[in-house]
């Protein structure tokens, strides 16, 4: 199935090595945005062009590589990154959390704890936190360099004065050891507390950005908020109709125009393991009586 | 009896031949003067006079070539132009604060009226929503804003309460050197008076040293102690407010003083 014709995993050697400096200079200053020299990738912007680097240049041939798009493994997005690994690099696929080495995601983090050894790889669009109260590029470099992150209370502010509470749903602000404060890409904040003293060492590529950024193993990350309105993880207030789990990041699937809806995991590996151990949701089957999804 | 009268004799701040070229031309030239704490020192002079070049180059925003500015900090006096930057932004967030021309230069147009007047509490540490709600509904109060507009944006405010409100995200801190360029630029003249009315109040009440640059002679005749006159970048006079206007010793204050309209 390999491609012959391409360097292992499309990127040249040389580009390969630029992107693994810029690895090692943000793991080595936790949270902090690195510059580096984002090349075209045969993909649109917004498909994850920085995810897909940084993956490229930490992949080997022995690495198995699991990709999950909002926690799917099966959507458009996830299966074309996962053929293009197949194509280019050759390297072993899957869909168990626990059997992959390296983890390509979009906007969630895999509900099955990770373990050390495992690489996150998070696609950003926009790396900068403080980005939309203040556009300068020049003035939110001084704001990090300085930890003058005010700002970012201002929002939280702002969410409490119209909302009544803190309404940042996804992308929350955190900060990383104590020092610089991080968009964590647009996962739900659900998923927040499972950033913090993780196993597994996290990478972030914001292609468009051509920044890269990292949190290491085992690193203290705290989401903002206010001492009278502490920081809440929140989901939808279910059980998921398949599997029955009650801890897990829900989707709400539309399943007709009378009003008819169900709760599924959104992290699909998450939801197939526990029903093939014999879990059944409000609406399930079990799985050998035929798929229920 | 005697504490009532024992003046601070020690400048707050203390300006030392301060220079600014603009290439070859001369943005403000060997500008020197002490300000004492409590007091009040305007600047006048035509547009392109080196006013608000000073007042940039004193509030850190823009780098002197020549000179000192020595502030009297809480623990002594320092230089602010040789000082680390990020000392120099704590002390433009605590110490000093800055009040621009224009409003929408100086508030986050975006950010509503409470947002706007915690941003500097929230800069400094402020990490209890309830208390700072409570400080800007204080603030808002003071600088005759209706509590109910908290949350409104600042664009739905009139020129002069986008004045007042930038005036009150300033003083949140409790600043002790207030920098003002132009306040009542722009302004109607009825609202001009009520702007004034209230900075005099508050100036007066928090005992703040400000230096204020305008080309109004009014507004220094009411809130200023001492004058500053400048032309071409040169200081060409200063002294006591009222000494200066009421009997100009230079050419061109004399000029200035009777180009104003009588009405």
């Amino acid at each position: 199935m390999t491609e012959h014709s391409y360097n292992f995993a499309y990127l040249d050697e040389q580009t390969k090595r630029m992107i693994r400096r810029a690895i090692l200079k943000g793991v080595a200053v936790p949270g902090y945005q690195v510059p580096f020299a984002s090349r075209e990738m045969p993909m649109p912007y917004g498909w994850g062009t920085g995810g897909v680097q940084v993956t490229a240049a930490c992949l080997t041939p022995d690495d198995t590589l699991k990709v999950i798009d909002q926690g799917a493994d099966d959507t458009t997005n996830a299966v074309s990154i996962r053929k293009f690994f197949q194509r280019t690099a050759g390297v072993a696929v899957t869909e168990a959390t626990t059997e992959a080495s390296i983890i390509q995601t979009r906007h969630r983090i895999p509900e099955t704890a990770l373990s050390a050894g495992q690489i996150l790889v998070y696609q950003v669009p926009i790396p900068e936190p403080l980005r939309f109260l203040e556009p300068r590029e020049t003035e939110t470099r001084k704001m990090h360099e300085l930890e003058e992150y005010g700002l970012m209370h201002v929002k939280l502010y702002e969410d409490i004065a119209r909302h009544g509470t803190i309404a940042t749903a996804y992308a929350y602000p955190v900060k990383v050891e104590g020092r610089y404060v991080m968009d964590p890409s647009p996962i739900p904040k659900f998923d927040n507390p499972k950033l913090s003293n993780s196993p597994a060492l996290q990478l972030f590529g914001a292609g468009r950005e051509q920044r890269i950024y990292a949190v290491p193993p085992f690193t203290t990350v705290v989401s903002l908020d206010f001492d009278d309105h502490p920081f809440q993880p929140t989901k939808a207030p279910h059980d998921c109709d398949l599997c029955g789990a009650s801890e897990s990041y829900l989707d709400e699937v539309i399943t007709d125009d009378q009003g008819g809806r169900m709760f599924v995991c959104s992290d699909t590996d998450f939801c197939q393991t526990r029903r093939a151990s014999g879990h059944i949701g409000a609406l399930g089957v079990p799985v050998s009586e035929g798929d229920a999804a | 009896m005697t504490a009532l009268f024992q003046l601070d004799d020690r400048p707050l701040l203390s300006v030392k031949g301060l220079t600014k070229h603009y290439g070859s031309r001369i943005g403000c030239a060997d500008v020197s003067f002490d300000l004492f704490p409590g007091e009040v020192l305007g600047i006048v002079g035509e547009s392109g006079s080196g006013k608000s070049t000073l007042l940039s180059c004193l509030a850190g925003h823009m780098t002197p070539d020549q000179g000192q500015v020595i502030f009297r900090t809480t623990d002594g006096p320092r230089d602010t132009v040789t000082m680390a930057e990020a000392e120099r932004r704590r002390m433009a967030r605590t110490d000093w604060a800055f009040v621009h021309q224009n409003p929408r230069d100086g508030l986050r147009m975006g950010v509503s009226a409470g947002g706007n007047v915690g941003e500097r509490l929230m800069a400094i540490g402020g990490r209890h929503y309830g208390d700072i709600r409570a400080k800007a509904i204080d603030w808002l109060g003071r600088v005759e804003i209706a509590a109910d507009r908290i949350d409104d944006r600042p664009r739905a405010f009139s020129g002069g309460m986008q004045q007042r409100l930038q005036i009150a995200r300033n003083l949140v801190t409790g600043p002790r050197l207030v920098f003002m360029d132009e306040p009542t630029g722009g302004l109607d003249v009825s609202v001009q008076a009520r702007l004034l009315d209230l900075l005099r109040g508050l100036v007066r009440e928090m005992g703040l040293s400000a230096i204020i640059v305008t080309h109004d002679l009014a507004v220094v005749r009411l809130l200023a102690d001492r004058l500053m006159v400048m032309k071409g970048g040169h200081v060409v006079e200063q002294g006591l407010t009222d000494q200066v206007l009421d009997d100009p010793q230079h050419s061109y204050t004399q000029l200035l003083v009777s180009s104003v309209l009588q009405v």
